[in-house]
């Protein structure tokens, strides 16, 4: 990373602190890798919640103190003790053999909690050859994106059997009958995969190969209406593939750059007005599912409205290449001859519309 | 997805309402429905805040939990619930009816949610009562485990193409409007129902807008509004459990009673309109038929309960997965086949995708006969002309709305040298036209008849055989141990206990 | 796999190895994977040739497709003059002429077959016997067939063998079947995929060379659909080739992608970006084109076995595949109209091509046009089937976008608790054959 794009992508963010990549940060540059404006605004470290909120689109979901609360009331239960529920869990359920267990809470050295200093101590304590230990809570992992380090949040556990690790993602949604909701264990899986990386980078710095941490990750979660845990395997062998690419195609933030003006801000101190004329002339890809995603998706929606993609994919995709509602009425109607590129969209567009005149009269 | 529906979406947002996408109704739709209106609390698998319930608009039954992670609570408002669910169920239970030769009930139950969230509420609340006992440690309520049965009943109801047991609105809304904004905006029943009936003089998209507001329009659940759950729900149930005496606890109880009411009523008034809505639109022809099945299932499973009252399985085994996806495949064959015979603009859809063409009949020879085989047999010919984009070869067997009992044969296909469209159609009938080798009248369209042929064919009808479980082969396991249902439900008792 | 031994060494090595456990008396199933023309329907005979001579009984063979039951009806009868093979069919079939023949009973009814060494039936029609068992069944196509259909068919034998490749389009459904997810039995898994949940410890063997794929297209096949179980071309470079009799007095676009996939086994006709209909008039236009002009250049296929001026390559040895069927019938119909030359061509979907082979296969690619990529159009197996039909050639037709089309496709597809991941990503796949194609590329105007 240069200086000069360190110092743009300051002034992108202005004098707001910066927002750091974190693991959930990463895993969702692959629920929308072709948004331009997300990956500027990630890469310079932006608040979107407060961005969006500035430019009158605040944020429409928070997240409900219940589901914290549980949350952190299920992972103190596993990690109590020692890990003790951990550690039966992972002898009984996933039937490993684990003859003598030790536990090391990496969460500070010394009483210091410097995020550099732990990751120091994080490296020599995994990589030791002597005497390995088995389990590493808040190991503090480090990941490079577009350029820059990032410190992973350190909640997580590493378990290390026969010389090969296994990271441990405890989450709060319940596995009931062996299903659980896919999309939650999706995100709970990418998330791994990215922990999974951080920590081969980090044995790779000391030449331990790829193989020690492995592609299976062990998801816990309470099982069935109950708090009791349940531990079982992921493989996240796609979800490392996705990632990597993402992550390779970061690296070219300086790309993204070239297409936006020089002197672009975002910076909320600045006018809302200002900020969103800039926002514009960065490229987004919106598409109903940011909903569920971004904190920007409302002002990218209300930026979309009335292009035919605002009513999703399939949508448009249904309407060949044409992009906006009037377009496709107009075609459709016949008031408006098609270009070349949208003869065989409109002969379709005008079909579908002469048989929804022909069962519903006036009501179509 | 189709370009029939894309095209009506782009109108909708011209218009700045919804517009229709079925011609008729494909649903059943109950004079006397159970419309059930669940909330959870958040982070937690299943665990009921409370609910409205009830067959009359006016008059909701709201049932609440005051700290939904206690477990006796929560197995109060199973309780509660039962009782209403289990009477609206006996109600349907009243009087039989003779169809083909055999009793049915002359009603069944419908119970209708909001969205499908709603199914999977009443899926898990269903799981989680089923196999509770009534006696022992942590004993619940009789009528508990009935209940599970029932709302495991419902919920696997819905994967069944056809079925109107349940209605989830949004689902059932979707089918028969389209609105100007996308899908995932339609899951939120306000701003659907705002597409489809805007209140107060707004349109469509304003009304939708105001919809995601949920200060104004509290989110049909189950989920809350996570700003409702740190606001307010989070004080309620703390001043619950703070209150000393019987005194104080009621006190806390009728607001946190109260304000869980004004959460869900506007979802209430809003599923009773759309029920309206959707019972406004005429009937397709064979959604008596379908709801006959609904009745003959649910006939079949009481009587089955009277004699055997277990809850059905945590999950089917091998034997029992086959048949069932035998099953729903057949019925979503029949469903799909059905509405495309009922409804014109669900015909369209073939039509656009070239499956089904509707034309003139512009050339007609009834008394065709064909002698190449050892029995001379009556195959008239007749060309019909369209304009739709016909994808059909020859050699495909298509049958048309008019007469859907007589097969034809597509012989011929001849088109226009640069492709673009009137096509003619040479069809052979097949059969439908009595026995002799002069058609019986009216069996052979005229010329000049408007037909729509499409090559849609249901499954064959035979009922498929399976090995019984006992039988289960090598290949998938073999035979699983036999079901005992006390089994499976020792396993939660000892952990139920959140607080 | 062995670097030391020729190729066909290799492949009679493990075709020995498989007929050695169908002599033993040792698992109920062998399972044998076989990629891409490997041979498998030449091992599906010989196996059923070595039970007869073990005196194994009456030998039971399940296929999936009415078609796939005749060609082996064939292969059977013609390979074992001295044996009667039945060919077990439904109410409404008509023999084909590959069945006829001195030694083969069609019958309805498999008690009117008690006489053949060996019986044939698709999947569907054993379904309908309800009686007997057969000490041993072939099943072929095993990867075609789901879950659902193995179980009512698996308690009429007491061991089998089943054969089938990996890479080819899992079974589907129209319903919903979320409520299976995870289970070891799930009616929606493929029929091996089922066995190996619950026998993770039958012996699999995996046919190690492609006969069909030239030498061109195995390494990239291979690495693209199978990448933890490489197989190689039963040819080596140069020995499958194609020339054109005729040369072309003005170079098109066309006849440059003709050109390429002579000369390199592949090529990419790649047209404009657009978003465009399903049924894209130009990309449909092109694979018609490129079917004729094809068959106007005369092309000759050379294989080291055949003659040496080569075989010509007529309309029946050519195929032209898709991903939906309203383009493959958009295909046929603008082939149509172009005149009577390029009657005889096959024009299928990626479902229907499954097991089939051609010399030049022409392949609509399913991504063409997209403005959006979805699970269906990412499909692995889609993909494996399109490019791994050929013989000698195949030719790709895109329109420019796909790789910023996959560089934006948002991986948000759920994950599913105890569902073994199938390899390969259909995303990775198909990012690793367009980079595969990028040397072959032919820009049309």
């Amino acid at each position: 990373m240069t200086d000069g794009l360190d110092e743009r992508l300051r002034r992108i963010r202005g004098d707001s602190p910066e927002k750091r990549h974190n693991a959930r940060t990463i895993s969702a540059l692959t629920s929308n890798p072709g948004c331009n404006r997300r990956a500027i605004m990630d890469a310079a470290g932006i608040d979107k919640p407060t961005l969006a909120q500035h430019i009158g689109f605040p944020l429409p979901f928070g997240q409900s103190q219940f589901a914290i609360v549980r949350g952190n009331i299920f992972e103190a239960q596993v990690k109590a003790d020692g890990c003790a529920e951990l550690i039966t869990l992972l002898r009984e359920h996933l039937k490993l053999s684990l003859p003598e267990v030790s536990y090391e809470d990496l969460n500070e050295v010394g009483g210091n909690d410097d995020n550099r200093l732990r990751h120091r101590d994080t490296r020599t304590r995994l990589c030791r050859q002597e005497e390995p230990g088995t389990l590493f809570d808040h190991p503090m992992l480090t990941l490079t994106v577009a350029g820059r380090d990032v410190f992973l949040e350190p909640d997580l556990i590493c378990f290390q059997i026969k010389g090969k690790y296994h990271i441990v993602e405890i989450k709060s949604f319940a596995v009931i009958d062996g299903q659980a909701d896919g999309s939650k264990v999706a995100a709970a899986a990418i998330q791994s995969a990215v922990y999974v990386i951080a920590l081969r980078n980090l044995l790779a710095s000391r030449s331990i190969p790829a193989d020690a941490v492995s592609d299976d990750v062990i998801l816990v979660t309470p099982k069935d209406f109950s708090n009791r845990p349940v531990a079982t395997f992921v493989d996240v062998r796609k979800q490392l593939t996705v990632l990597r690419r993402q992550l390779s195609r970061l690296t070219s933030i300086d790309a993204l750059l070239s297409l936006v003006p020089e002197r672009l801000s975002l910076d909320v101190a600045r006018p809302a007005a200002a900020v969103v004329e800039d926002l514009r002339s960065i490229e987004a890809r919106y598409m109903p599912e940011c909903l569920n995603t971004c904190e920007l998706a409302r002002f990218c929606r209300h930026e979309c409205r009335g292009t035919t993609r605002a009513m999703g994919r399939d949508v448009a995709e249904e309407l060949g290449s044409v992009e906006t509602v009037d377009t496709a009425l107009q075609l459709a109607r016949g008031t408006l001859p098609p270009a070349p590129e949208q003869v065989e969209a409109t002969r379709m567009l005008r079909l579908a519309w002469s048989m929804r005149q022909e069962s519903l009269g006036s009501a179509a | 997805m189709s370009a029939l529906t894309a095209v009506a979406k782009v109108r909708a947002y011209e218009l700045g309402r919804a517009v229709p996408l079925a011609t008729r109704r494909h649903v059943h739709v109950s004079d006397r429905p159970l419309v059930f209106v669940p909330l959870s609390m958040a982070g937690e698998a299943n665990a009921p805040l409370g609910c409205l319930i009830g067959t009359d608009e006016a008059q909701p039954r709201v049932l609440v939990v005051q700290d939904p992670r206690n477990r006796t609570q929560r197995f109060a408002f199973a309780a509660q619930l039962a009782e209403i669910v289990l009477a609206y169920v006996d109600g349907c239970t009243v009087s039989m009816v003779e169809e083909r030769g055999k009793s049915v009930f002359a009603d069944a139950p419908q119970l209708v949610v909001a969205n499908p969230g709603g199914v999977e509420f009443t899926r898990l609340l269903g799981r989680s009562t089923r196999f509770r006992r009534t006696e022992g440690e942590w004993p619940v309520a009789p009528t508990v485990p009935v209940l599970g049965r029932w709302l495991t009943w419902f919920a696997e109801s819905t994967e069944k193409p056809g079925a109107s047991t349940v209605l989830a609105l949004t689902t059932v809304l979707c089918r028969h409007w389209a609105t100007g904004q996308s899908a995932l905006e339609d899951a939120n029943l306000a701003a659907l129902m705002g597409w489809i009936a805007p209140w107060d003089g707004l349109t469509g998209p304003c009304a939708a807008e105001q919809a995601e507001d949920p200060a104004i329009w509290p989110p049909a659940g189950p989920a809350t509004d996570p700003d409702f759950d740190n606001g307010v729900l989070a004080k309620l149930i703390a001043a619950y459990d703070r209150a000393l005496d019987d005194t104080a606890k009621s006190t806390a109880m009728l607001r946190m009673l109260a304000v869980l009411r004004e959460q869900m009523q506007p979802t209430w008034h809003l599923m009773w309109k759309a029920i309206a809505l959707l019972r406004a639109i005429p009937p397709a022809s064979t959604v008596e038929k379908r709801w006959l099945r609904d009745r003959q299932d649910f006939t079949a499973i009481v009587e089955y309960w009277r004699d055997n009252p277990i809850p059905q399985a945590r999950v089917d085994n091998a034997v029992r997965a086959a048949q069932r996806l035998d099953r729903l495949e057949r019925a979503l064959d029949e469903v799909t086949v059905d509405a495309a015979m009922d409804d014109e603009l669900a015909m369209a859809e073939f039509r656009l995708s070239g499956e089904a063409f509707q034309g003139s009949v512009v050339a007609c020879d009834p008394v065709r006969t064909d002698g190449t085989g050892t029995r001379r047999k009556l195959r008239p010919h007749i060309v019909v002309a369209t304009a739709d984009p016909l994808r059909l070869e020859e050699g495909a067997t298509v049958r048309s709305s008019a007469r859907p009992a007589q097969e034809a044969t597509v012989v011929g296909v001849e088109r226009s040298a640069d492709l673009t469209w009137p096509a003619r159609v040479t069809l052979e009938l097949r059969n439908g036209m009595g026995r002799r080798l002069i058609p019986e009248p009216g069996t052979v369209p005229e010329l000049g008849e408007r037909l729509c042929y499409a090559a849609l064919e249901t499954k064959f009808a035979i009922n498929a055989t399976f090995p019984k479980r006992e039988e289960t082969p090598w290949t998938h396991g073999g035979p699983p141990p036999p079901y005992e249902p006390e089994q499976q439900s020792t396993m939660d008792i000892a952990t139920e206990d959140w607080s | 796999m062995t670097a030391m031994l020729p190729t066909s060494a290799e492949a009679s090595r493990v075709v020995e190895a498989v007929l050695a456990d169908l002599r033993m008396a040792g698992p109920r199933g062998v399972v044998v994977d076989s990629p891409p023309g490997a041979g498998k329907s030449t091992l599906v005979v010989r196996a059923a040739g070595t039970l007869v001579d073990e005196g194994s009984g009456q030998v039971m063979v399940v296929a999936q497709t009415n078609e796939q039951v005749d060609d082996l009806v064939y292969r059977l009868a013609t390979g074992y003059p001295g044996l009667t093979i039945g060919r077990l069919s439904a109410q409404d079939y008509l023999p084909t002429p590959r069945v006829v023949h001195d030694n083969v009973m069609v019958e309805k009814a498999v008690a009117k077959l008690v006489s053949a060494a060996i019986v044939v039936a698709t999947a569907a029609k054993w379904t309908t016997v309800s009686d007997g068992t057969w000490p041993w069944a072939i099943v072929d196509e095993a990867y075609q067939m789901r879950s659902d259909t193995l179980l009512r068919i698996a308690n009429r034998f007491d061991r089998a063998l089943f054969v089938g490749d990996p890479g080819q389009l899992d079974p589907f459904s129209t319903v919903e079947t979320n409520r299976w997810t995870g289970l070891t039995w799930d009616p929606m898994q493929s029929a091996v995929a089922a066995l190996l949940r619950h026998n993770p410890d039958l012996p699999l063997h995996r046919l190690p060379v492609s006969w069909r794929l030239p030498a061109s297209a195995a390494p990239a096949v291979s690495a693209a659909f199978y990448p933890f179980t490489p197989f190689v071309s039963g040819t080596g470079p140069g020995e499958r080739t194609l020339s054109l009799r005729t040369a072309a007095l003005r170079s098109s676009p066309v006849d440059g992608a003709i050109e390429a996939a002579v000369d390199a086994g592949w090529s990419l006709f790649e047209m404009p970006n657009r978003h465009a209909l399903r049924t894209d008039a130009e990309a449909v236009a092109a694979c018609a084109t490129i079917a004729q002009r094809l068959l106007e250049r005369g092309p000759l296929a050379f294989t080291p076995d055949g003659l040496s001026t080569g075989e010509p390559v007529t309309p029946s040895r050519i195929a032209i595949g898709t991903a939906h069927r309203d383009q493959a019938a958009a295909i046929r119909a603008q082939l149509g109209a172009l005149g009577s030359r390029t009657g005889g061509i096959t024009v299928d979907t990626a479902n229907r091509l499954q097991g089939r082979e051609y010399d030049v296969t022409i392949v609509l690619h399913p991504l063409s046009g997209r403005l959006d990529a979805t699970a269906f159009h990412l499909e692995s197996g889609r993909l494996c089937v399109l490019t791994s039909r050929h013989r000698h050639a195949c030719i790709v037709v895109a329109r420019a976008g796909i790789q910023e089309l996959l560089d934006a496709h948002p991986s948000t597809e759920p994950v599913h608790l105890s569902v073994p991941v199938k390899f390969p990503d259909g995303w990775e796949a198909n990012q690793s054959i367009l980079t595969h194609l990028q040397p072959y590329k032919v820009r049309a105007p």
